[in-house]
């Protein structure tokens, strides 16, 4: 595998008054070049913080990365200096959010605001950085990217503005992508629109995608490779098709089954009992055993790491790695 | 299942829209137009739709916290309007709300178990002395522990909250509730208990839901039947088994197929809608579909089609003059 | 971070916090800490000089200024609170039936809050006092009729957002009457700038007692307030610089301490307030 990114052993973490909380806590995987990953997980599984982390973008204080190294293009982006880490974000690594409105500057154009990208990082001049902020329009599908380019964002839709953030995004060729819940804020029918033109784009360009979302029907839609966290770690790691035909940990299990499905129609669903417990007050050992219907007295003694599987897959959970559950297909509803 | 415990009738709801510092700009939208449709006693009505569908105008029509511009709800067989307000106070503990946010639905500086009561009290349900054994049974119901009682809201996590939302609903033992978006702003493994908590308590209380949301997946789920709305109309009524197997109205087929799935069989060809929903200021003339329907003709142009039931199934009702 | 531990780390308000309880106690405890009766004069010692006896020396007739200074805080409190007080109640009902509401009677009560803004404060209360007795009562009272404007703007600004939270609506839908929901869901939640609002308005009644009663048509010698002390401080500046510069410097440091604590407040309870 021709490894673009690689997290190793990743450590985040947040000083608050309660105490120090550990968001990411060890997480390693790896981004092929042109590859489209999707990072799923439920609110505060440490999913966001994953992202920032690799960006350097996390506020500190409170937050610290305590370890690991993200190697990109064989340089460890934590190591950088804060100059040359400015040199690789919006260049070499772009990343779009999931509001719209609040990532685009309401008093500027958004022409301006495609435009200065370019010209800070590709040294562009006023004229030549407007005229391919008008090519980048044209590259989202904005129609009538010429007196577009002129406008503000509050003058657009939500899908318009996003396809606005993707534009800016992609105006520096960058390698990799990383879209943090893109299209959560947008309606169905958008949502379609933007997630078929992002998979258009990264076609064409032959960057790599870092998705992030809630959303497993996204995920199975749109990406190639899946990383499951639950409460700062990975659990399982795999091919999307692979992943979803037969989830082997007991978290991807219960979140597939706990998924409202169209042609359902089963009334009742199944459910994880419990919630996410807060990261101070995690379990010992395995962090899902609380939750866990398959959970023994050894879950609670060691802390399961990720190992493999067979057939690409690695998961942290020894009972049913060993089982060899990946042919448990039955485990689907 | 017969008699329809609600009943809209040619709702309409418009707001005046400001416009700018010049005026410019403003002028009516049409939040709700023309909206007609029944909910039996005991049924769940699932209302869907994407952002300015009017959704959420039409479930707080229902229950009169919005004040309709034309037409009428009627409400086991009263008509809302015409009740003064001191009786409406008085019928209000029979149609409830529960809300979407779970942050912004609870009042901040109230501790749960008063938020629960408060409703109780209010319409003197229960004896002074009683109150707080009954709200203790609600949480236990709802999934709450007991010891929560006397906590604060902020403690807690949207899940929670939402379970406090409802606790605070069933207070007043009411036999119909809007449930506006109820699991969106929350977690999938949470949601679907949520989800599960509300299809238990219908079957024990006999309850009559509206349930709102822009998640077909989650309207298949809990509807016995599913109104899709479009602009302020509903474009297509029908049971949710009807809607889900053979869709007719154009919008209702992007919109299945729009949504993303984890399976790979038997899904509907992906049909992207081109082009966004129209300003509801500045609604298309006619179907106002027609800007984004693949199959507009002339006709869609001119004439608003009216919700009509399908010839071969007359519980199936469509508002597409070609289908 | 609680409330209480945010304010204790902010310094400035802290030191006003510091200033306001020192005030409280010595207004409460006048009649202890005090060394004379303030009335009580001595036509042996006028004018006299900071001394063991006297520590902030006599004045015209010789009585005792810290005596006097000491009585006159209670004064200055007294108008304070109250006053603001009265303004507070008026506006905070105003505001909150204008909030919740609004159409008509929003309309009313904001072109009467626009009325009561297009006189000059200062100059009405001039104007009212030549007409009653300038009692200390008419005082706080006048001042609390004509100063309740900006409280019910507030008010009214928290309840149109509060009216649109989901838990007033959850309210509502439960059948609760409107006095019930502004009372128990809505005023709750709209207090935090109220109470900023009210400390920052103690500074400005105190000062506006000052100024009054320097004008000779506030608090009525002999009863001592700061303000009328300062006035006889003026006559004899060139004699007895200690008679203006103790209640001089007594308003200044009490309206700056009252200031800071509001600040504080302000940015304590709702950082949202801060840029106003």
């Amino acid at each position: 595998m021709n490894g673009l990114l690689s997290v190793e052993n990743l450590q985040t973490e947040f000083h608050t008054e309660e105490g120090r909380a550990v968001a990411v806590d060890g997480v390693s995987f790896t981004i092929a070049e042109g590859s489209s990953t999707a990072l799923v997980g439920e609110s505060g599984c440490g999913k966001s913080v994953t992202a920032m982390s690799i960006m350097r973008l996390i506020q500190s204080p409170p937050g610290y990365i305590r370890g690991g190294r993200v190697m990109f293009d064989g340089r460890d982006l934590l190591s950088l200096g804060e100059a040359e880490m400015r040199a690789v974000r919006g260049n070499d690594i772009a990343m779009i959010f999931q509001e719209p409105m609040t990532s685009l500057n309401p008093v500027l154009t958004i022409g301006y605001q495609i435009a200065e990208a370019l010209r800070v990082h590709r040294s562009l001049g006023k004229r030549e950085a407007w005229e391919a902020a008008v090519r980048m329009l044209e590259l989202v599908e904005i129609p009538d990217p010429a007196e577009r380019v002129a406008t503000y964002p509050h003058q657009l839709s939500g899908g318009m503005r996003q396809r606005v953030m993707i534009a800016m995004a992609l105006s520096c060729d960058p390698r990799l992508l990383i879209a943090d819940e893109p299209t959560t804020a947008l309606d169905v029918t958008i949502q379609a629109q933007i997630l078929e033109l992002m998979e258009a784009l990264r076609e064409k360009t032959g960057m790599a995608l870092l998705l992030i979302t809630h959303d497993l029907g996204v995920v199975a839609e749109h990406c190639e490779q899946v990383l499951v966290m639950y409460a700062g770690r990975v659990v399982e790691q795999g091919a999307v098709a692979d992943v979803f035909a037969a989830p082997a940990h007991p978290y991807t299990r219960g979140l597939l089954r706990s998924l409202p499905r169209l042609g359902g129609s089963g009334k009742r669903l199944a459910t994880i009992p419990g919630m996410v417990p807060p990261l101070d007050r995690l379990p010992s050992g395995c962090r899902f055993r609380d939750r866990c219907e398959s959970a023994e007295a050894a879950c609670a003694a060691s802390d399961p790491q990720l190992q493999e599987c067979g057939s690409g897959r690695t998961m942290a959970c020894p009972l049913w790695c060993e089982l060899g559950s990946l042919a448990a297909t039955e485990s689907r509803p | 299942m017969s008699t329809a415990l609600l009943k809209t009738v040619s709702l309409v709801k418009s707001f005046s829209a400001a416009g700018n510092l010049f005026g410019r700009g403003g002028g009516t939208v049409h939040a709700v137009n023309d909206v007609s449709l029944e909910i039996k006693s005991g049924e769940t009505l699932g209302i869907v739709g994407e952002s300015g569908s009017g959704k959420s105008t039409l479930g707080r029509l229902m229950l009169r916290l919005l004040e309709p511009s034309a037409g009428r709800v009627e409400f086991d067989g009263v008509d809302l309007a015409s009740l003064p307000r001191r009786e409406l106070r008085r019928l209000r503990r029979r149609m409830q709300i529960v809300f979407q946010d779970p942050y912004a639905s609870l009042n901040p500086r109230m501790r749960i178990g008063a938020i629960i009561a408060e409703g109780m009290r209010v319409h003197d349900l229960a004896p002074r002395a009683e109150v707080k054994q009954q709200v203790l049974d609600l949480m236990e119901r709802v999934g709450l522990s007991r010891d929560v009682f006397d906590r604060y809201p902020h403690e807690f996590s949207g899940g929670q909250r939402q379970r406090v939302g409802i606790a605070r609903a069933l207070a007043v033992s009411p036999s119909f509730i809007v449930a506006d978006e109820p699991v969106s702003a929350l977690d999938v493994s949470i949601g679907a208990q949520i989800l599960n908590l509300f299809i238990d308590l219908q079957e024990e209380r006999k309850l009559t839901y509206a349930f709102i949301s822009h998640d077909l997946r989650v309207i298949e789920h809990i509807s016995h039947r599913v109104a899709v709305m479009y602009l302020g109309r509903v474009v297509e009524l029908a049971p949710a088994r009807s809607i889900y197997t053979s869709p007719r109205h154009p919008y209702t087929q992007a919109l299945l197929s729009a949504v993303p799935t984890v399976e790979e069989k038997g899904r509907v060809e992906r049909v992207v809608l081109g082009g966004e929903v129209p300003s509801p200021l500045n609604p298309p003339p006619g179907c106002a579909f027609h800007p984004r329907c693949p199959l507009a003709e002339e006709r869609c142009r001119i004439e608003v089609p009216e919700l009509k039931a399908q010839r071969e199934d007359a519980t199936h009702q469509s508002a597409c003059h070609l289908r | 971070m609680s409330t209480w531990q945010r304010l204790r780390s902010n310094r400035l308000a802290l030191s006003g916090g510091i200033v306001v309880a020192l005030l409280a106690f010595v207004a409460l405890f006048a009649p202890w800490l005090a060394p004379y009766d303030p009335g009580e004069f001595n036509a042996a010692e006028v004018l006299q000089g900071l001394s063991r006896q006297h520590p902030l020396g006599t004045d015209g007739i010789g009585r005792d200024v810290l005596s006097r200074m000491i009585y006159g805080s209670r004064i200055s409190l007294l108008v304070g609170f109250v006053s603001v007080g009265i303004a507070s109640f008026i506006g905070v009902t105003l505001g909150a039936l204008a909030g919740y509401f609004r159409g008509i009677v929003d309309t009313v009560i904001m072109r009467f809050v626009d009325v009561m803004l297009t006189f000059p404060t200062f100059f009405l209360i001039l104007a009212v006092i030549a007409y009653l007795d300038a009692t200390i009562w008419n005082i706080m009272v006048v001042i609390g009729v004509t100063s309740w404007m900006g409280v019910c703007r507030l008010v009214r600004a928290e309840l149109l957002s509060l009216r649109e939270r989901e838990f007033m609506i959850a309210a509502e839908g439960l059948g609760m009457s409107p006095l019930r929901v502004i009372l128990r869901h809505g005023l709750p939640n709209a207090m935090a700038p109220v109470f900023v609002a009210f400390i920052l308005g103690v500074a400005g009644a105190i000062l506006t007692e000052s100024a009054l009663s320097f004008l000779g048509i506030g608090v009525q010698p002999p009863t001592p307030s700061w303000g009328n002390i300062l006035t006889e401080g003026k006559d004899t500046l060139e004699v007895a610089w200690w008679l203006s510069v103790c209640p001089g410097l007594a308003i200044l440091i009490t309206v700056l301490g009252y200031n800071l604590l509001g600040e504080g407040l302000r940015d304590v309870l709702d950082p949202r307030l801060k840029s106003r």
